[in-house]
């Protein structure tokens, strides 16, 4: 398979994983980027930290997120038994407050008051509002104009917690637009404020410090299915569109041959049909935002637009690691369509009383297919990474354009 | 090459005058109308060129630079199309310098070395791309110095005393300061700081000092010339090609002599100082 003697070590001094992530930013970001690099390995080593971070993630976001068996589901598939990580359930009801609660405590030690994000399906931006107001920090959330139409719950709930939500109109008007106009804004306001970046990706050591705080999911995984089983599970499960929520579950196991790992794109109306957002099915390797991995791009090294019902997944890119362990092999990618998604939604809402945000429910149409060609005593885990509520409007239009309102 | 960019700073010099720079996004509006634009910048008053490389996610841009590059782009512009503009400005300019501005990723794409030797070939004497700090060095900058090609860093008001030496190692041609922290187009500096950042610089290194990003009037560019090596303007001319879009022959003949004055400010400057 490969010739490393472990998946875990990355990424090297410079920030990269084999020939992607790196440090691509405008000189004007990179006294502060090599500032937040030294600041984060120091709260990193510093058991004070690690114990602040512990005591909010078990009282204030609610962790350790139940490892919960999906009896019904299973049935229905009859094959693998299937465990979703619910951490739908946290705080915020995704698995992004992990990340800001982190990346807030590194900027309170930085001495940063002022806090930018961007978002797309608008759980990073509620996420990171939410941390600021427990924080009494101050928020500006970026997000593209056509995400704002999608997500009206997300933009509402927070300006409720005291954030700014600046629209922006540029380009396709969605995630990869908003990281733009993130970025810019950052650029000019370099020296005072501290940019909360929402996923694996950017310019180093963004990729490594969000998966470091993601990682929680995997490491509770872990002992929750030594728990239950007695073992390690057999497969793991995520939807990916920048891939934090996946790297959080994946990385604990990378170096666990045993357990089979698969990351699911989003694949829009079909790989084929070219409206997709699935890079490492339909990319290439190029440089965007600040890191080298796979992108959606013409011959001319010019980015095209990404689709996905999904804004989460709204992403022409992906995070570096999971450019490298694609090209190591050692994690499968796949994808799922719009259509396999929506399917999904409704299946779990209905099997289980669990309504499936449309990110995780790509990973759910993966384990729909997977799940049935499995034996009885393979255990499956997939990261159910946040809840539908706020997807809930954008459905059923979906639905009753399809002609199978609920 | 190199060289065409140290005989016009050494001419300068002689001249006692700063230099003007001129940024305007290859292909923008049309390319036909972007060589026209291009072929008529030194006469109009450019000491040197900086011709940008349309990219999709300009991510250092302000609204005017973003919104060339998107033209330019609609115009169906590629980076072998820029390769080709350079081409047809050398066929009568052999002495101004060209350096090429934009992001990676194109570049990228198009193969480093390959890149290099076409740019070479077609006329162009520097780079300066954006998201490529001196960390990177090895992927694009060193390959570029070896086959004479000038890699033009930004050193910026967050680069201290502690990073600019990193920043200067494998800069060439000259050095290019951004006068304010922030994207292209947004304000303009202060001039004293300005002074103070270019003197600096000039404790550091050798190499001639341009100043760029928030200088959008003649006044301002001579305010800078009198401080520094170059003084360089891009959104402000851009937004006069914005400015007459439905007519390309105009907003040829306005940019030029947009620029006339800009030129008549800098090279006024130190004798009316």
């Amino acid at each position: 398979m490969s010739t490393v003697n472990s998946f875990r070590t990355g990424p090297d001094e410079g920030g990269h994983f084999g020939i992607f992530g790196g440090r691509y930013v405008a000189e004007t970001l990179m006294p502060l980027i090599l500032e937040l690099e030294r600041v984060y390995n120091a709260c990193k080593a510093d058991p004070g930290f690690q114990k602040e971070l512990a005591g909010f993630h078990t009282h204030y976001v609610g962790r350790p997120s139940p490892l919960y068996f999906a009896e019904r589901i299973t049935e229905k598939l009859g094959g693998a038994k299937v465990y979703f990580k619910r951490d739908e359930l946290n705080h915020t009801g995704a698995h992004k407050v992990n990340n800001c609660l982190g990346q807030a405590l590194v900027a309170k030690r930085m001495g940063k008051r002022h806090i930018i994000a961007e978002t797309g399906a608008g759980q990073h931006g509620v996420a990171t509002a939410t941390v600021c107001a427990r924080f009494g920090m101050e928020c500006t959330v970026f997000m593209g104009a056509e995400d704002i139409e999608r997500q009206k719950p997300n933009v509402e709930r927070m300006r409720l917690l005291g954030a700014t939500v600046h629209p922006v109109t540029s380009g396709s008007a969605t995630l990869k637009d908003a990281m733009n106009e993130a970025l810019r804004f950052w650029v000019s306001k370099a020296e005072t404020h501290f940019y909360i970046i929402g996923t694996v990706a950017g310019p180093h050591p963004y990729p490594a410090m969000v998966r470091d705080f993601q990682s929680v999911i995997g490491i509770e995984t872990r002992h929750q299915m030594q728990e239950a089983e007695g073992r390690l599970p057999d497969t793991l499960v995520a939807c990916i569109g920048g891939g934090s929520n996946a790297m959080g579950l994946f990385h604990p196991f990378l170096d666990d041959p045993s357990v089979r790992i698969i990351g699911v794109e989003a694949g829009g109306h079909g790989v084929s049909t070219g409206k997709h957002a699935a890079s490492l099915t339909g990319g290439r390797p190029g440089v965007l935002h600040g890191n080298r991995t796979y992108l959606l791009q013409d011959d001319d090294g010019q980015i095209t637009e990404a689709h996905s019902i999904s804004a989460g997944l709204d992403y022409p890119g992906i995070g570096p690691e999971h450019a490298w362990l694609h090209d190591m092999k050692r994690v499968e990618y796949v994808s799922a369509t719009d259509d396999e998604a929506l399917e999904a939604f409704q299946f779990c809402s209905r099997l289980e009383g669990i309504i499936p945000a449309l990110e995780p429910s790509h990973a759910l149409a993966h384990v729909m297919k997977l799940a049935p060609t499995l034996p009885k005593d393979h255990l499956l885990v997939m990261n159910m990474c946040g809840r539908g509520d706020k997807d809930l409007a954008a459905v059923l239009g979906h639905l009753e354009r399809r002609g199978r309102p609920i | 090459m190199t060289k065409r960019i140290a005989d016009r700073f050494a001419e300068l010099k002689k001249a006692n005058r700063a230099g003007l720079g001129i940024f305007i996004t290859a292909g923008d509006p049309d390319p036909k109308t972007s060589l026209d634009l291009l072929k008529g910048l030194p006469r109009a008053g450019a000491d040197f060129v900086e011709l940008g490389m349309p990219f999709t996610d300009p991510m250092a841009d302000g609204p005017a630079i973003q919104a060339a590059s998107q033209r330019a782009l609609k115009a169906g512009m590629t980076l072998k199309k820029t390769l080709d503009l350079v081409r047809g400005f050398r066929e009568s300019d052999k002495t101004t310098p060209l350096v090429l501005m934009g992001y990676y990723n194109p570049v990228y794409i198009y193969g480093v070395d390959r890149f290099l030797d076409d740019a070479l070939k077609a006329g162009v004497d520097g780079l300066i791309m954006v998201d490529m700090p001196a960390e990177e060095d090895e992927e694009l900058c060193l390959p570029a110095l070896k086959k004479d090609i000038a890699f033009i860093r930004l050193a910026t008001p967050t680069t201290d005393d502690v990073r600019l030496p990193k920043v200067l190692t494998n800069s060439s041609g000259f050095v290019y300061y951004v006068s304010i922290t922030g994207i292209t187009g947004t304000a303009s500096g202060d001039v004293n700081k300005i002074e103070q950042a270019v003197a600096r610089l000039k404790r550091a290194t050798q190499l001639p000092i341009a100043v760029g990003f928030g200088i959008n009037t003649p006044d301002q560019a001579a305010a800078v010339a009198r401080v520094a090596d170059a003084a360089v303007v891009g959104t402000a001319v851009v937004k006069v090609i914005a400015d007459h879009l439905k007519q390309p022959a105009e907003a040829v003949a306005k940019t030029h002599k947009f620029i006339a004055e800009l030129a008549a400010g800098v090279r006024g400057a130190r004798v009316n100082a």
